[in-house]
């Protein structure tokens, strides 16, 4: 215990500065997913063909395992390998993976009536999607964006292998150093940071639900 | 490097049969890494499928495990594998613990929701029949929550295959090490036949999971529900 806080007392700048890259580095992909998964996922909801292709496209793409994604997109894409584009690229393309499933299960859990008395209302197509359809299907979107945003709070670190990994290069120190102190600051830092960003969501969910809370109290 | 030249490094690597062969040879490479995720899934299902249906059947103790469960997915493997491997020793041990801490959530969960979402009509047409606690479980929920039960298995399995690669950094082999080799030798060929190869087993596993929920899940369960009604 005391070396974690020597260690904290001694490197705490450099901690935090990993810590800082952590956070974005877990937060960007999870903003351009699902700035790509909501067009996706409408395009797809109600065409059995469209997202059965989607769903299995996403499911190899999830079984593509990280490491490889950081070593193999940079020599397609031309850029740098050790760069925080190079992370949160390979992020996008799992988080996006991920989300295009909830989002098409929560469009197509909006009932067919509420969709047609919608329509009778007036609304077009987008208006339907983004005043009706996309509040509906917030329950469902937001659960697959808290195992996305813990999934890769966890999964930044892997990027440590390549030299960029935020709290994950504590842990390549520690492996370097044979040394406890920079792992348990890591996984502690870590752990709590997965669990402030889930909790955000949850409070962000009851924000946006609020008709969830009045069915409940009655 | 362009791109021409990865493609055709590519080629060559795969193409070349002493890339397969011998003690780093890439089959030997697939075998360590099957075992490694064949090892992590049933000590994990160990653990997992017994609390998961016990949680399930009795409805308590629910809150405490699911929440447990739900941050062991927020820690990092790679910090759980390295601090393991520091505080025990560098052998398979550590990298056992991590992927079994990878597994055990979404199998809980999974086995848990598949108990509770089980209908009730029918437990208490099971009372009503007379079976006993232990009869209702394995000839009632059970059956009923094998799709979903399975599905946890399903997506356990996916993430220890694609994470089983972390175990090249303690020193042990699987499709991990053709990978982190590469980030210092930048023999890239080699680290693409290692991801694709990585991608190629999970999806692998994944249909032998499909061909088994063919064979156990009930067709009363799997989609033959018209016959039912009617009757």
């Amino acid at each position: 215990m005391t070396e974690v806080l020597d260690y904290v007392s001694q490197s705490g700048d450099t901690v935090l500065s990993y810590l800082g890259e952590h956070i974005i580095m877990s937060i960007v992909p999870i903003g351009l997913a699902l700035c790509f998964a909501i067009p996706l996922g409408w395009w797809a909801a109600r065409r059995p063909v469209l997202t059965s292709v989607l769903l299995s496209m996403g499911g190899i793409a999830y079984s593509v395992p990280s490491i490889a994604l950081f070593i193999v997109l940079p020599l397609v894409f031309g850029y740098q390998i050790i760069s925080l584009t190079n992370i949160i690229v390979a992020l996008t393309i799992y988080s996006t993976a991920l989300l295009v499933r909830n989002v098409i299960d929560g469009l197509e859990s909006v009932p067919d009536d509420v969709r047609l008395s919608a329509t009778a209302l007036g609304y077009g197509h987008l208006g339907r999607l983004l005043s009706v359809e996309l509040p509906v299907a917030v329950p469902v979107i937001a659960a697959g964006l808290r195992v996305v945003t813990v999934t890769n709070v966890s999964m930044v670190s892997v990027g440590a292998l390549i030299g960029k990994g935020g709290l994950g290069n504590l842990f390549m120190e520690g492996l370097r150093s044979d040394y406890m102190a920079p792992i348990i600051v890591g996984l502690v830092l870590s752990v709590l940071l997965a669990l402030s960003l889930d909790g955000l969501l949850v409070m962000g969910q009851r924000w946006l639900t609020p008709w969830v809370r009045v069915r409940a109290g009655r | 490097m362009n791109d021409d030249n990865i493609v055709v490094g590519f080629v060559e690597y795969v193409g070349d049969p002493a890339s397969w062969t011998g003690q780093d040879g890439l089959l030997w490479r697939i075998l360590e890494h099957s075992v490694y995720t064949v090892l992590a899934l049933a000590m994990a299902a160990l653990i997992a499928l017994p609390v998961g249906l016990l949680i399930g059947h009795t409805n308590r103790g629910s809150f405490l495990a699911l929440n447990i469960a739900n941050a062991g997915r927020a820690l990092p493997t790679l910090g759980v594998l390295i601090l393991v491997a520091l505080a025990t020793s560098i052998d398979i041990r550590p990298v056992m613990v991590a992927l079994v801490l990878l597994g055990v959530p979404p199998i809980l969960a999974s086995t848990y929701a598949g108990i509770r979402n089980v209908d009730p009509d029918a437990v208490d047409a099971a009372v009503g029949m007379g079976m006993t606690g232990r009869e209702i479980l394995w000839r009632v929920e059970v059956p009923i929550a094998l799709p979903l039960i399975i599905s946890g298995l399903r997506a356990a399995t996916l993430q220890i295959v694609s994470t089983a690669t972390i175990a090249a950094i303690v020193a042990l082999g699987g499709l991990g090490r053709p990978l982190l080799d590469s980030i210092a030798t930048r023999e890239y060929a080699q680290a693409m036949a290692a991801a694709l190869l990585v991608a190629a087993l999970a999806i692998a596993f994944d249909l032998v999971f499909a061909a088994l929920t063919r064979v156990v899940v009930s067709p009363g369960v799997s989609g033959r529900r018209v016959a039912r009604s009617r009757g």
